[in-house]
Order: structure tokens, then C-alpha cells, then sequence
């Protein structure tokens, strides 16, 4: 992989708010062209993570850095992709519209002659596979044709960071492989650096150089290796927890209500 | 000029339109009637757009009667009831712009103080000693019969005003209209956003009064544009095809009127709510044909 040049850093991150912490005492970081998941029990503050990332919350305490900068809202180097409704089918717009819009909606005035903006949009569809979506109205859309859209919303401004937050959920086993594959080949052939939230490791672990695990006010750092073991998961969970695998490598967490090996929702 | 005094004028329909329109345009109150009828149409064509993309008609409605109480209390001191009408629909725009994102959703708080401000408006005309019901009729059902060559004026003014400042935030408002989460990550104003778009509704609504009444602001703020979006799927084409609606229902509205008994505003209601059931049902019967033509096309890329 090269040089390993750090482009997310924390160090003694504490987060949430004065009164009511999140998480504390994090201490991770991130390489340019990682593929990183970020997983850990509803409600653990995945998405917290993605805030404080975009400047849109500040640390309580501890520093955390991008790009070697204090975060700062609208950094034209990340891609966001938040955890996400669909659109009601009264909703009658384009796809298009709206990728353009990721890079066309910084924008004042009426842009009419923006034949630029037009081309990278296109050019993000293609990327995704999505060309065939362009013109089709975002109420109709699957959820898997949406969250390609909304990947190429993300991908249109050229950034070399991705958040994507939740885009596996509501998608049965198979969209959810073909989205991670298309998701894991945008990110290669981009060079971009990606960090994933998932509620289920298993789909991610052929692909993650690292595992962000935020659980139980603490977040626990490392490949995945690292991290998925009973020891690492005991001390972060605070209880005897155990990890096991089956023979394709899949893991199931045993002693908390959270494992992962269901595929219940 | 009141609405008695017009009905006096009409005549009957001759053989030619064109004949028909002429002898309309005779008349300085037409004139100004269709004056200001373009503009509010035009207005509130694309403004409309912007209320239905936002899911915002709720608040729309709400700001046009809390506007009727400001009409009514410029009726009560003696001066135009359009700086009423703008002052109480600027001030209930702030309010609801700062209610936050999801105003529009939040209907029991916003249909509180609409109630509060429509009993405030009966308040007020019924303190004013002169004619109150001619007041009240024409506040909340309009008389586009009556404007006066120096509110054509304002009106113009008005639209300029909406129009530039739309053309100034028109990407950023249908970004944030559309998909407010990513927008403010990427730096946007989204609450500037909120409130511009607010106070635009708030001038749009004071406008339109003038033309279809507070109670019937939908006929021309909602409703071409939920229709026009039930036709293009292109934001600009949508806005383009609102106003078309908005003008034709507004002209047609008042040429209809002018040879009949009957009131402008329920021409201009009837004509666009004709032309949202036509759209609604006649308009996916004939749609098929193209989706049929589509269909083999997203088979395709179900595969691959």
C-alpha cells in the first residue's frame, strides 16, 4: 500500500455532550485508502462519530483531526452518505437532479450554464452503475438503487474521504453483497479512504483494513483480526463476552444481546 | 370597484373570443386584474414549487390566515391591507422557519396559533365600523376586480424581488429542500435557507391574497405545482409547467368571470383543481405506453 499517511486522528476523544457523554477516551486513526467499518450496538454513537468528522459536533474534550485540521462543516474533502428514509413516491425527481445537486447545490444563482457539473454527475452514475437510473424518479427506487444514488451524491464533488452511514440496512442478503462490492470497487478504483457503518460485520470482514467497535462508552481499535477476538471484546463490553467462527470465517458474538452472527433485524 | 358593481357590467359571450378579449381590455379594472393576475401567477407558480418539494403546503395554508388577521387589523387602522397582510405573514414565517427542519410536520403547533390568529382577524372587523363583511369577503376570498393601478404597481415590485432572490438561491434551496442532512454537512446555510424560503411564502401568500383570498391561496401556491410534478420529473420543466397552469387558470378564470355572474376566484379554483383530477387519474391511462418502453431497460440492469 505504500506510504501510510494518517488522515483521520483522535486522541483522548470524548463525545457527546458536557451532560451527557457518548463515549470517552478514544484513541484511533485512519490511512489514506483504508476500507474502515464502524460497528458496535444501536445507540452506541457510530453516527456521533460521522458528526464530529463533519464539524457538525464538537469534541467535549480531546482532539480529533482530518487531513491534520480540526474538522470544520462543508470540507469539500469528505463524501457523506447519512443513514437514510427513502423518498415517498409523491417524490417525482429525477436521480440526476439530485447527484448533480452534490456538487451543483454549493452553488448560488440559477446555473444555467453549468455543462460541467452535468458531466460529473454522469460520470458518478457510471461509476456506480447507475446510468440506467439517471432518469428514472427517486419515489420509485429501491432501496439498493437508492443508496447507489445517494452513493454517487456523495462521490460527484471528488472527495477522498467516504461516510457512509448505514447504507446496508434495509437490504436483503444479496443487494447487500452487491452494494458492498460496488461500494468496495468505487472506493479502489477512486483511491478513496471509506469508513462504513454497519450493524452486521460479517458481509464487511473480506474487505476491512480496520474496525472502529464503539460499544459500552468505549471504542476499541484495529484490524479485524485484532478486535474480533473474546479478549479485546470482553474488555471493551465490560463482560465475559466469547467470539466464535464458523468454518467461512463468519463470527458470532456471544454474552451480549448485540451479536452478530443473527441476521435478525 | 366592488364586486356588485362588476357583476352590473357583464354581458354574454359573442361568437369570436378574440372580440371577447377586446372588449375586456376596455375596461382599466380588467387591465389591472389581469396585471396583477400574471404576476401572483407566475409567483406563486414557482414558489408553490418550493412548498410542495418541502412538504411545507401546511404552513403555507397557516401563514395565509394568519395574514388574514394582519389584513384585518390594517382594515381596522386605515391602511392597505397588503402591509398588514405582509408584516403578520413575514412574522409567522420567522416563527415558523425557527420552529426548525421538520416546521412543516408540525402541524398541532402551527394550527394552534392559526386558529388563535383567524379568531384575532374576526376581532379586528368586527371593531372596524364600516362594512364589515365587504372586508372579510374580500380579504378571505379575494377581488382581483379591484386593484388599483398603484397595487399593481407594489405587486410588480413584489415579484421582481421573489423572482431575483429565487434566482439567487434557487440551487442551494432545492438542495436543502431535497436532501437537508447532506447539504448542511457540506456547508450549507440550511436554517438562512429555511427562513428565506419562509419570508418568500410570506410575500408570495400577501400577493395572492389579492387575486384568490386567504382560504383559497392553494388554488394557486399548491396546486399547479403538485400538478405540474405529476408531469415532469425535472425541476426546472416542473416550475416552468406550475406557472403555465397558474397563468392560464388566472386568465381564463378572469375572462370566464367577466361574462358571468359568478365570482373570479372560483373560476381560477375550479380550473386548477379541473386540471389536477384530469392530470391525477385521465393522465396515467394514457402514461403507459412510455413506462412499457422503460421497463425492459431496468430488467436489464436488475441483471448485470
Amino acid at each position: 500500500m505504500g506510504e501510510q499517511y494518517e488522515i483521520i486522528a483522535a486522541e483522548n476523544l470524548v463525545a457527546g455532550y458536557p451532560g451527557n457523554i457518548v463515549w470517552r477516551e478514544a484513541k484511533f486513526s485512519v490511512n489514506r485508502g483504508e476500507f474502515v467499518a464502524v460497528i458496535g450496538p444501536n445507540g452506541a454513537g457510530k453516527t456521533t462519530l460521522f458528526r464530529l468528522l463533519l464539524g457538525l459536533q464538537q469534541p467535549v474534550s480531546g482532539t480529533i483531526k482530518i487531513f491534520d485540521e480540526a474538522p470544520k462543516r462543508g470540507n469539500p474533502q469528505i463524501g457523506y452518505v447519512p443513514q437514510r428514509h427513502i423518498f415517498d413516491g409523491e417524490t417525482n425527481i429525477e436521480s440526476f437532479e439530485l447527484v448533480r445537486l452534490g456538487v451543483s447545490g454549493k452553488h448560488w444563482g440559477l446555473g444555467l450554464l453549468s455543462k460541467k457539473d452535468r458531466e460529473s454527475a454522469l460520470n458518478a452514475l457510471k461509476d456506480v452503475g447507475a446510468t440506467d437510473l439517471a432518469h428514472r424518479s427517486l419515489g420509485v427506487l429501491s432501496g439498493g438503487e437508492l443508496q447507489r444514488i445517494f452513493l454517487a451524491e456523495a462521490l460527484v464533488s471528488n472527495p477522498s474521504v467516504l461516510l457512509l452511514d448505514e447504507p446496508l440496512s434495509n437490504l436483503d442478503m444479496r443487494r447487500e453483497r452487491e452494494l458492498l462490492q460496488l461500494i468496495h470497487g468505487v472506493v479502489e478504483s477512486r483511491n478513496v479512504t471509506a469508513l462504513l457503518i454497519a450493524h452486521n460485520i460479517n458481509p464487511l470482514l473480506p474487505y476491512l483494513d480496520k474496525v472502529i467497535y464503539i460499544a459500552n462508552g468505549k471504542v476499541a481499535t484495529g484490524t479485524p483480526q485484532e478486535v474480533l477476538t473474546s479478549e479485546c471484546l470482553s474488555v471493551l463490553f465490560g463482560v465475559q463476552v466469547e467470539v466464535l467462527r464458523d468454518s467461512r470465517g463468519n463470527i458470532a458474538i456471544i454474552g451480549i444481546d448485540d451479536c452478530h452472527g443473527c441476521q435478525t433485524e | 370597484m366592488t364586486l356588485t358593481s362588476f357583476s352590473t357590467l357583464t354581458s354574454t359571450f359573442s361568437n369570436n373570443p378574440i372580440v371577447d378579449l377586446q372588449r375586456i381590455f376596455q375596461f382599466p379594472f380588467m387591465q389591472h386584474a389581469y396585471e396583477a393576475g400574471t404576476i401572483v401567477a407566475i409567483v406563486a407558480g414557482i414558489v408553490g414549487y418550493f412548498v410542495v418539494l418541502r412538504r411545507s403546503s401546511f404552513a403555507a395554508h397557516a401563514l395565509s390566515h394568519i395574514g388574514f388577521s394582519g389584513a384585518a387589523a390594517a382594515v381596522l387602522i386605515g391602511i392597505n391591507p397588503v402591509y398588514g397582510l405582509l408584516a403578520f405573514t413575514s412574522l409567522g414565517g420567522l416563527g415558523i422557519a425557527a420552529l426548525g427542519r421538520r416546521a412543516a410536520q408540525r402541524d398541532v403547533q402551527i394550527g394552534t396559533v392559526l386558529a388563535f390568529m383567524l379568531g384575532l382577524g374576526v376581532l379586528f372587523l368586527s371593531l372596524y365600523a364600516g362594512g364589515y363583511a365587504q372586508e372579510a369577503y374580500s380579504i378571505l376570498f379575494g377581488e382581483v376586480l379591484g386593484v388599483s393601478s398603484s397595487a399593481v404597481l407594489l405587486t410588480l415590485v413584489a415579484g421582481a424581488i421573489i423572482l431575483v432572490l429565487i434566482a439567487v438561491v434557487y440551487r442551494p434551496l432545492l438542495f436543502a429542500s431535497l436532501d437537508e442532512d447532506v447539504a448542511e454537512a457540506k456547508g450549507m446555510p440550511v436554517l438562512l435557507l429555511g427562513v428565506i424560503f419562509m419570508l418568500l411564502v410570506a410575500v408570495a401568500t400577501s400577493f395572492a391574497v389579492q387575486v384568490v383570498g386567504v382560504l383559497l391561496i392553494f388554488a394557486l401556491m399548491v396546486t399547479p405545482a403538485a400538478t405540474a410534478q405529476m408531469l415532469a420529473k425535472r425541476p426546472r420543466q416542473v416550475i416552468i409547467i406550475s406557472v403555465i397552469i397558474a397563468l392560464l387558470a388566472t386568465w381564463l378564470g378572469l375572462f370566464i368571470a367577466f361574462y358571468t355572474p359568478y365570482p373570479v376566484s372560483f373560476f381560477i379554483c375550479a380550473n386548477v383543481f379541473v386540471l389536477y383530477l384530469l392530470v391525477r387519474f385521465a393522465y396515467p391511462k394514457i402514461r403507459p405506453i412510455r413506462t412499457a418502453q422503460i421497463l425492459p431497460d431496468t430488467h436489464s440492469a436488475e441483471e448485470t
